[in-house]
């Protein structure tokens, strides 16, 4: 029986794939939508107008301690009581997007604000507008802070987004949901399901664990 | 955008919502402490001398931490009758987070065991206390520092993932969101008032492990 089960599994090997394929595209779309939006609101967050940095703070007060279903579930469920109606793969996208933003911008203000002082105030001599600052002196330093955390975040995130399939976004959290119900082998099912996470998730811990210790050494150095 | 804000059933619905807090409470703390258990055994292995335990904790650490939560609640949800264990879903969705907590919570363990010092080590061997006199006495209490505050962190998403077992059907919070949407369809009154909830819980936990790490850090100052 196990042996037959396992024949069938590997004859929907390819709905498997198309599963990883869809996870890889929200997941994609998700982060660098969110890391774009992230590196804007922490660089404003880092700064002291508490015209800006109270709403952002606010903003990821709330999406940093309400959990990712419920969020997806306001999305989808209540956007459109508003007049917004959205598809489950917009949906997911924005869902994902918006909590990466809110745990990127944390990271980024957090490296931001741990570049020298002396550096802000150099680059002010040296008449750079603050465009400029940030561009040249700044985000470039800030980098070695922020990079390792990322990495670690888009890991953390590219997991999260198994939790868009409660909308019915067919990736592959959904595909195995869906399988187990044709093959009654859970432990089998779930477990390649596991596999393909890894496959994506276990090369980024990797970098993120390497980036670490080489940004680590290089301080030692200094 | 609230006008259509419906608070009667939310005050109709209240001590339904109450259980589920209360659910979502016990499942939480019942889990951080086995977590906890779990995380500790794991690190040890981690750290032991014979390889084999080194290498089974490892794998179980990164198979957990390279696969979503969502995946190993299937996983067992679904897997572990076919193996001819049959246990309700709320067991099987604490055994769940426990394992996937416990990883985490092994990583940050074994991070404040590594941050003591091997010197203090070999001071401890030299001064011919026994393996457990010098954890207690002379590993423990540096270590704390360093793990109390992640370990607090680990716990709050901890929490947030609890909602995932509403998925398999476990009547806590998010479930009661969402049998309040397919009972009188009102998903607002529904997401908002489970998301207003686990703000409370997170700004508790949030002040908790701020204060931790404030007074961690002064003591080691001191």
């Amino acid at each position: 029986m196990m042996a037959f089960y396992f024949q069938r599994l590997l004859e929907s090997f390819p709905f498997f794939l198309k599963g990883l394929w869809m996870t890889v595209a929200v997941s994609a779309l998700g982060l660098s939508s969110a890391t774009i939006l992230g590196f804007v609101l922490g660089i404003m967050r880092a700064g002291n107008k508490k015209l800006l940095t109270w709403p952002i703070g606010a903003f990821v007060f709330v999406i940093r301690g309400t959990p990712f279903v419920v969020q997806i579930f306001i999305i989808f469920f209540i956007l459109p009581e508003w007049g917004i109606q959205l598809d489950a793969f917009p949906a997911a996208v924005l869902a994902l997007s918006i909590l990466g933003t809110a745990f990127i911008c944390e990271i980024v203000a957090g490296g931001i604000k741990a570049v020298d002082k002396g550096q802000w105030e150099a680059s002010t001599a040296s008449g750079l507008s603050i465009f400029q600052q940030l561009r040249f002196v700044i985000v470039p330093q800030a980098m070695q802070t922020i990079l390792p955390p990322l990495v670690g975040q888009y890991v953390l995130l590219i997991k999260d987004s198994s939790v868009v399939s409660v909308i019915g976004v067919v990736e592959l959290a959904r595909v195995g949901w869906m399988t187990v119900v044709r093959i009654p082998e859970g432990l089998m099912v779930f477990s390649l399901v596991g596999i393909l996470y890894f496959v994506i998730s276990y090369p980024l811990i990797r970098i993120s664990n390497s980036l670490e210790r080489r940004m680590s050494m290089r301080e030692v150095r200094l | 955008m609230f006008e259509g804000f419906n608070f009667r059933i939310i005050w109709q619905y209240l001590p339904f919502f109450l259980e589920g807090l209360r659910n979502t409470f016990l499942i939480s703390i019942v889990s951080i402490f086995l977590a906890m258990i779990v995380g500790t055994v794991a690190c040890a292995c981690r750290l032991s001398r014979w390889k084999l335990l080194r290498g089974v904790s490892i794998v179980y650490i990164e198979s957990i931490r390279s696969t979503p939560l969502l995946v190993q609640i299937y996983f067992f949800y679904f897997g572990l009758p076919t193996l001819g264990f049959r246990i309700p879903e709320l067991q099987t969705g604490i055994l769940a987070l426990m394992l996937n907590s416990g990883a985490y919570m092994a990583e940050i363990i074994r991070a404040g065991i590594t941050s003591v010092s091997a010197g203090q080590i070999e001071a401890g061997i030299s001064s011919g206390l026994s393996y457990f006199q010098r954890m207690r006495f002379i590993i423990l209490p540096q270590a704390l520092g360093v793990t109390v505050p992640p370990l607090l962190g680990q716990s709050i998403v901890l929490v947030k993932d609890s909602a995932l077992l509403s998925l398999i059907s476990v009547l806590e919070l998010t479930r009661c969101g969402q049998v309040l949407t397919s009972e009188r369809f009102m998903p607002t009154e529904a997401f908002f008032t489970v998301a207003f909830f686990y703000l409370c819980i997170y700004f508790c936990l949030k002040t908790l492990a701020d204060w931790s790490q404030k007074k961690l850090i002064f003591r080691e100052a001191y």
